[in-house]
């Protein structure tokens, strides 16, 4: 217990001091930081809910889900397809409902439906290939990502989306600082969902399972861990948080497209990688920091070279940490 | 390899097992010798009555890519066709209707591959069996091996040569299949004879392809940006292998910049920093003004052709089949297996590995510099997650450990992507299934961990007389 709380103090001393560092180099009034630093939280979120399904993937199967960043995607289409077909019910008169009801309802229900996505990718692209050489399952990773792009882009066409506004956004001015509903929504709910996360990794047996199955996947299921189960739930529930992710950002990005995934996803598996493998608090805080390096970069220097420095800074910590900031030296045998 | 594979017509097949058989034993006389010799012939046909023959067979030039796409796009269109008009009849009618004239030249290219390519290649290669066999045991025996081997390698050109000589279209196709040749040969270096995952494999094509071009636009270019060329332009395809090779280095030396940090410790260490450098290396020129940034890099003069593009290919080939049997490509094989033991045997691991990557980042920053001279374009979106996709699939649907494998497999992802062209956007969706088939089939490629050796390949086949009258001669 006293090294898990030292772990936190340590990462949150080191958050306060890489920020300061940030305030005092960028020369920035405390106004414009603040404001920075709040759409870098927002945005941040978004890196911090899909690395934790790339991480938890890694961290139990060992394994890459390529796949993942568009089942982000898929689960903001899902969601705007259940929004919309509420707004257009409540709008016929057959089932109105208040739009926090919808937004609620949405959330949930893409969450649910995304983790199925999710099981099936685990099912037909790894399942099969639990044996196989890693990096074939990254293969069919990567080719059930084209396929669900190209799905995307053949069923519902080219157009893009927009994402219906279901709460109006109000602004509040605390001094020279706005702050949007929207975006305490987004932060709050998604710290809130990485909380659940933890308590459930770490409460029940479930959880006891994923990390069992972490620290050693092959005596563990000879003890009776359902392996094949704990896959599919370690899927679903990734896929659950990428598709509250791809919600958040269909609210506060309101043009969705088929091929939104891509980039955000590369993203986000890099800061699930910073974190550590299978770390739920170091692919939060890495996502967190992916979203403040790359906020920042964007503030201060050109935005063009955002991807530079961002990857460059990302080089420079893997230099010093290879395992990222909370991963353990594995010795386990590749099975490349 | 592709005649080979469509020798056997499903109605032999139906005739029973004995016709087969007789089949079979009458092809395993042919030497590689006779099918080349046969496969020339049929392209020298094709190139003096192919024209004609395809106004006979009422087809609107000589077919392309063996006419399978003249075979598969009216099928195509018809699923497509159906899907689109579940409902409606009528509207089903109608566009079938406009396919029809295309189903009608299905017969003709049907003919069209028999004729020309398939019975002049069966018929020759048949005939000429005993000469060539002959022809291939006296070079064997008489001369070393690279003589026989240059002899084949020659007429392998001269068909692809007169093959390509057809159309533009063709052209381009052999050159892109020849680079991506080289392309996964060079990443099957790291991901499988050294057992890494390296993702950064665009980022050296990257490297090399605008090192190269810059160089070969500086000196021998009249260029809006870079100015009158530094030396004259005629000089020029002297020089490339030159810029060629410069490119290749410079790939290295970006690998260096991988290699440093990700080599301290093993497993998917590599796989990040290598995508992530992948990543620094696009967006690097996406803000280099000077090269175009995001609108990309012309006037590139196009001097990879195909006899260029096909002798890189052949060294790259040579090299690298080579590397992996050397003393180095052993011990990066033995780091694979176990690092610690390769270790206490006393082979340096961290050099093995860095010349290995360092070796593999030169080919791949070749490959790049000869896909900017057939370009004459290139911008940094090409070097992307899809061209990782793309080289990923190509040496995992070929096989790890095997440069037979890597051909195959870069042969079969690209001659499959021309053929599915026509399903349009369908086509992102047939291959990725096939591919996960095929993975889930065969997870380790379709040809992995074996390779063939060079002497099996161009030895004499025994004939069926000799082999009765004297067992055990043939060999």
């Amino acid at each position: 217990m006293g090294r898990r709380l030292k772990i936190v103090i340590f990462s949150l001393v080191g958050v306060t001091l890489v920020v300061a560092f940030i305030f005092l180099a960028s020369g920035m009034s405390p106004a414009s930081f603040f404001q920075h630093l709040l759409n870098a939280l927002q945005w941040g979120s978004f890196y911090a809910l899909i690395a934790l399904g790339y991480s938890m993937v890694y961290g139990v199967l060992m394994l890459f889900n390529f796949a993942h960043g568009d089942i982000f995607m898929v689960g903001a289409y899902i969601g705007w397809g259940i929004a919309t077909g509420l707004v257009a019910l409540g709008m016929r008169g057959i089932l109105p409902l208040p739009n926090w009801l919808i937004l609620v309802l949405t959330i949930l229900l893409a969450m649910f439906f995304t983790s199925f996505v999710g099981m099936l990718v685990e099912r037909v692209g790894y399942r099969p290939l639990r044996e196989a050489p890693r990096a074939s399952a990254a293969i069919t990773g990567l080719m059930i990502g084209i396929i669900l792009e190209t799905g995307n882009l053949a069923l519902l066409g080219a157009q893009r989306r927009n994402f219906p506004s279901l709460i109006k956004t109000q602004t509040y001015h605390l001094g020279p600082v706005t702050v949007t509903n929207v975006k305490i929504m987004i932060v709050f709910l998604s710290l809130l969902l990485m909380f659940g996360l933890h308590q459930f990794v770490r409460r029940t047996k479930w959880g006891m399972a994923m990390r069992a199955m972490a620290y050693d996947f092959v005596v563990v299921p000879l003890m009776g861990v359902p392996m094949n189960t704990i896959a599919a739930l370690t899927f679903g529930l990734g896929s659950a948080l990428a598709a509250a992710a791809g919600i958040f950002f269909g609210i506060a990005y309101p043009v969705l497209e088929p091929y939104m995934g891509i980039l955000v996803g590369w993203k986000a598996f890099v800061a699930a990688i910073l974190g550590g493998r299978g770390s739920i608090l170091g692919a939060a805080l890495a996502g967190f920091l992916l979203g403040f390096i790359e906020i920042f970069v964007a503030a201060i220097f050109p935005s063009t070279l955002r991807d530079v420095i961002a990857y460059s800074i990302i080089l420079l910590i893997l230099t010093f940490r290879p395992h990222g900031f909370f991963g353990e030296p594995y010795s386990a045998r590749l099975r490349l | 390899m592709e005649v080979r594979g469509s020798t056997v017509s499903p109605a032999e097949t139906m005739a029973g097992n004995a016709l087969l058989d007789e089949v079979r034993a009458q092809l395993a006389q042919i030497p590689l010798l006779g099918w080349l010799c046969g496969t020339l012939l049929a392209t020298a046909v094709e190139q003096t009555v192919g024209e004609s023959l395809a106004k006979a067979l009422s087809l609107p030039a000589i077919p392309g890519l063996f006419g399978l796409r003249i075979i598969l796009s009216p099928l195509f269109e018809i699923l497509l066709a159906v899907i689109q008009y579940r409902r409606d009849i009528p509207g089903l009618v109608a566009s079938l209707k406009t396919i029809a004239p295309d189903l009608a030249l299905i017969p003709g290219a049907v003919a069209f591959i028999l004729l020309v390519y398939i019975l002049p290649t069966l018929i020759v290669a048949r005939l000429s069996a005993p000469l060539t066999n002959r022809l291939a045991k006296w070079l064997l025996d008489r001369f070393p091996l690279w003589v026989s081997l240059l002899l084949h390698l020659g007429l392998f050109y001269a068909t692809l040569h007169l093959w390509g000589d057809i159309s533009e279209y063709r052209m381009l196709i052999l050159r892109f299949i020849l680079i991506s040749i080289i392309l996964t040969l060079s990443l099957n270096l790291v991901n499988g004879y050294m057992g890494e995952f390296s993702c950064s494999h665009p980022g050296f094509m990257a490297m090399g392809a605008y090192a190269s071009s810059v160089l070969t636009v500086l000196f021998f270019v009249n260029d809006d940006v870079f100015g009158a060329p530094l030396l004259p332009p005629a000089i020029g395809p002297f020089m490339f292998p030159l810029a060629l090779i410069i490119g290749g280095l410079v790939a290295s030396v970006g690998a260096l910049a991988v290699a440093i940090p990700s080599f301290r410790t093993r497993g998917d260490y590599l796989a990040i920093i290598s995508l992530a450098f992948m990543f620094i290396v696009k967006s690097v020129i996406e803000n280099l003004e000077i090269i175009g940034g995001p609108r990309g890099f012309m006037n590139q003069p196009k001097w990879a052709n195909l006899p260029i593009v096909f002798a890189w290919t052949a060294i790259c080939v040579w090299m690298i089949y080579n590397f992996t049997r050397s003393t180095i490509g052993k011990a990066s094989c033995a780091v694979r297996d176990d690092e610690t033991a390769a270790g206490a045997m006393t082979i340096n691991t961290r050099r093995t590995k860095m010349v290995t990557f360092l070796f593999a980042a030169f080919w791949a920053g070749v490959a790049g510099g000869l896909f900017a001279h057939v370009m004459g374009y290139i911008n940094p979106g090409t070097f992307g997650v899809l061209k990782l996709s793309e080289v990923l699939a190509m040496v995992y649907l070929g096989g790890l450990n095997s440069v037979v494998g890597s051909i195959a497999g870069a042969l079969g992802l690209q001659l499959l992507m021309e053929v599915l062209r026509p399903l349009e956007l369908w086509k992102w969706i047939v291959i990725p299934i096939l591919l996960i088939v095929l993975m889930i089939r065969r997870p380790t490629g379709l040809i992995a961990f074996t390779e063939v050796k060079i002497e099996d390949l161009l030895r004499p086949r025994q004939t069926l007389r000799s082999s009765a009258q004297v067992p055990g001669e043939g060999r």
